[in-house]
């Protein structure tokens, strides 16, 4: 096991450093997402040839993005568990699954509103449409196995070993939706793909990728802090976290 | 805290098998914790303790099969992830689940047991197989399939690995159930032999053990009234 | 005895004992027979609409099959203890369970390849496509077997894990029903299928040799 990382084996330690940087997580969240957002879908310049309708790649792409990246996380997550049999990495694939899930129909959904103006459909097998369908697939099937055992320490090894599978799968799966959408819908104008986008357009996006990028890691923060009070509910730094979160609250 | 009642040792090299500070928790529940166990070669060891104490759990621990939560377990002094291939070559095993085939007949089952077991010599029909039926009384129910026996016979079928294998460590979990008395006493003999050729056994067993020749030493698995603790 | 026996002893245990219950290895291909006879009676027997989806019925159906014969890999061996046996030989895991899966290859993936000519012919495929079919499976199905292992090694614990091994190894047989369904369509028109084989063959061999690792350490994990 490594040296460095065993202090944050021990789940009190790691609720300890999640909770301390949390808050500057969410703050840093709430910036970049309110910048990027109100940048991205009120100021940036429109489409010369969609309008204002692209403005919803500004939420698009940081989702469909950050859905597969939060797959890998899980993923690495699951490897540290299986080979170090860390449990607080045990504990981060729940606390990551749902939130990769939301990115992953958030993804989904404003797809399918990009969707409606450009093709008049809600629903076309556009190759990353496809894809990310395929992702939530994944992540219905990590969290059920995760959540079909009694054992808890059960579930979390069988899910890892799963998420490690998918990711090996995951290029193959990527790849393989591609080709097989060239094939068949040759003519279809594909819109997700620009190969170049203005600069204008292009810096409210990057800022908007951030903000994604950190609220992914801020809901998984939260979560991942309910997992670890969740599994140590009977160690007294649980309890007195409890406790002390209780008077908080009813002193407001 | 789970004491091993120790009796008299004669033998004070490396211990064959032995546990370092073995704990099982399973679902957030200590079975046992912090367990010390050696075990010498030609000892029989039998592990007592009430139902849901840990016995199979331990003995899956000791074989292997089973990570425990905390401690190590080693034979001849070494890790078993880091020595597991010379261990299974001298470990027999044999869990409450029996490992016969109910699709197979009972010459078919040893035969495999025997060359699963790593004897490449093992052929169908072979002489050996039919001493060993022979010796257990299976002899006119070797062509039946296994499955049609009674929980008795399949029990016995499941047993011809004592006298097949060639391990120097048995490992047995309840393998006195479903025999009937003179089941037991061939058993017992079969022991014996094997300690006497230097063998060791680990056992569970609900039932005292009849021979009075057997040098038994007990470890008796306490219940724990104690809550999980994290690592 | 050297591993390569043992190899061979497992595989031949398994073999006998499917020997004595045929009619596991033989429902999942009458199922998949009759998958097939349901499609012409659900949209009509015109031979142009059959010839364009029988590439994709066949294999969905293939896939279906797959599933519904993975209980047996590994389930009876985790009830009467032989699994455990298998965990405690001197040989790595990893390295004794591709014996169970090639067993189960021999017994689930290859009847499909020999069931494939009386597929295509109920599906109206032009002869072209036969082979292409038929190749496809047999370079296809090695993946399907190993792939299956791992969900079913994963879902050993559990008392009805069937629907949730569905849910599990759908998403991973996309890619093999991908690159499948288009050499069988290309042969059907005559176009060059070697690409579509070659992806399926790389698919196959990358996948019998990874997933034995995941069988092992979800098998390993199932011993709790």
């Amino acid at each position: 096991m490594w040296r460095w990382l065993h202090p944050y084996a021990k789940p009190e330690a790691t609720y300890r450093l999640v909770d301390k940087l949390l808050p500057w997580f969410a703050a840093f969240t709430v910036v970049s997402l309110a910048v990027g957002m109100i940048w991205g879908l009120a100021y940036a310049p429109a489409d010369y040839q969609q309008g204002d309708s692209y403005r919803i790649i500004y939420i698009h792409v940081p989702s469909a993005i950050f859905s597969m990246a939060a797959y890998f996380a899980m993923a690495v997550m699951g490897a540290i568990a299986l080979i170090w049999q860390i449990k607080t990495a045990e504990w981060a694939i729940p606390a990551i699954a749902p939130v990769g899930a939301a990115m992953t129909v958030v993804a989904l959904l404003t797809g399918a509103i990009w969707g409606k103006p450009m093709w008049g459909t809600w629903w076309v097998w556009d190759a990353r449409l496809t894809s990310e369908l395929i992702l939530l697939f994944l992540y219905v099937g990590v969290m059920a196995l995760y959540y079909a055992f009694d054992d808890v320490r059960t579930g979390a090894k069988a899910a890892s070993i799963l998420a490690i599978v998918g990711v090996v799968n995951l290029p193959i799966i990527h790849y393989s939706v591609e080709w097989w959408n060239t094939l068949h819908q040759g003519a279809t104008i594909t819109k997700f793909e620009r190969p170049s986008i203005a600069t204008s357009m292009l810096w409210p996006l990057l800022v908007s990728l951030l903000g994604f990028k950190l609220l992914t890691i801020s809901l998984v923060m939260m979560r991942f802090k309910n997992e670890l009070l969740r599994h140590e509910l009977h160690r007294p730094w649980a309890q007195k976290e409890l406790s002390a979160d209780k008077e908080l609250s009813d002193g407001v | 805290m789970t004491k091993p009642v120790t009796t008299q040792r004669v033998n004070t090299d490396t211990p064959l098998l032995h546990a370092d500070g073995v704990s099982s928790i399973r679902g957030g529940r200590v079975l046992f914790a912090q367990l010390q166990f050696a075990l010498y070669s030609g000892e029989l060891w039998q592990i007592s303790g009430a139902n849901g104490a840990g016995k199979s759990t331990l003995l899956r621990m000791l074989a292997g099969l089973l990570q425990p939560s905390s401690g190590g377990v080693f034979f001849n002094g070494h890790k078993l992830a880091a020595y597991r291939n010379e261990f299974h070559q001298q470990l027999l095993y044999i869990g409450h689940k029996a490992a016969v085939k109910p699709e197979l007949s009972a010459l078919e089952n040893v035969f495999w047991q025997r060359r699963l077991g790593g004897d490449k010599s093992a052929q169908l029909n072979d002489e050996r197989d039919w001493d060993v039926l022979e010796q257990l009384g299976l002899l006119g129910l070797e062509e039946e399939l296994t499955g049609r026996l009674s929980a008795g016979q399949q029990r016995r079928v499941a047993l011809t690995r004592l006298w097949s294998s060639t391990a120097e460590l048995w490992i047995l979990d309840e393998p006195f159930t479903a025999l009937d008395v003179d089941g037991i006493a061939l058993l017992q003999q079969r022991f014996k032999q094997h300690l006497d050729n230097g063998g060791s056994i680990i056992m569970t067993s609900h039932q005292p053990l009849g021979l009075a020749d057997l040098p038994l030493q007990q470890l008796t698995l306490a219940p724990l009234q104690q809550e999980a603790m994290s690592e | 005895m050297n591993s390569w026996q043992l190899w061979r002893s497992v595989l031949a245990k398994d073999l006998r004992i499917a020997a004595r219950r045929r009619s596991d290895a033989l429902n999942p291909l009458m199922f998949l027979l009759m998958v097939v006879t349901l499609f012409p009676l659900g949209i009509g027997p015109g031979p142009d609409i059959l010839e364009r989806i029988a590439p994709g019925i066949i294999w969905v159906a293939a896939l279906l099959a797959t599933l519904l014969g993975l209980d047996r890999l590994f389930k009876d061996d985790y009830n009467d203890g032989s699994l455990e046996q298998l965990c405690l030989l001197p040989e790595p895991l990893a390295y004794t369970l591709t014996a169970k899966v090639a067993a189960h290859w021999l017994l689930s993936g290859l009847p499909l390849v020999l069931l494939s000519p009386l597929l295509a012919l109920l599906l109206n495929l032009p002869v072209d496509a036969w082979w292409a079919l038929a190749l496809s499976l047999l370079l296809g199905t090695p993946a399907l077997s190993a792939l299956g292992a791992i969900g079913a090694a994963l879902t050993l614990q559990l008392q009805r894990g069937g629907s949730l091994v569905s849910l599990i190894l759908l998403p991973l047989f996309i890619p093999l029903l991908i690159f499948a369904t288009s050499a069988v369509e290309n042969a059907g028109m005559g176009l060059d299928v070697h690409a579509q084989l070659a992806i399926l063959a790389a698919i196959s061999v990358l996948t019998v040799t990874l997933a034995p690792l995941a069988i092992a350490a979800a098998v390993r994990m199932s011993m709790n």
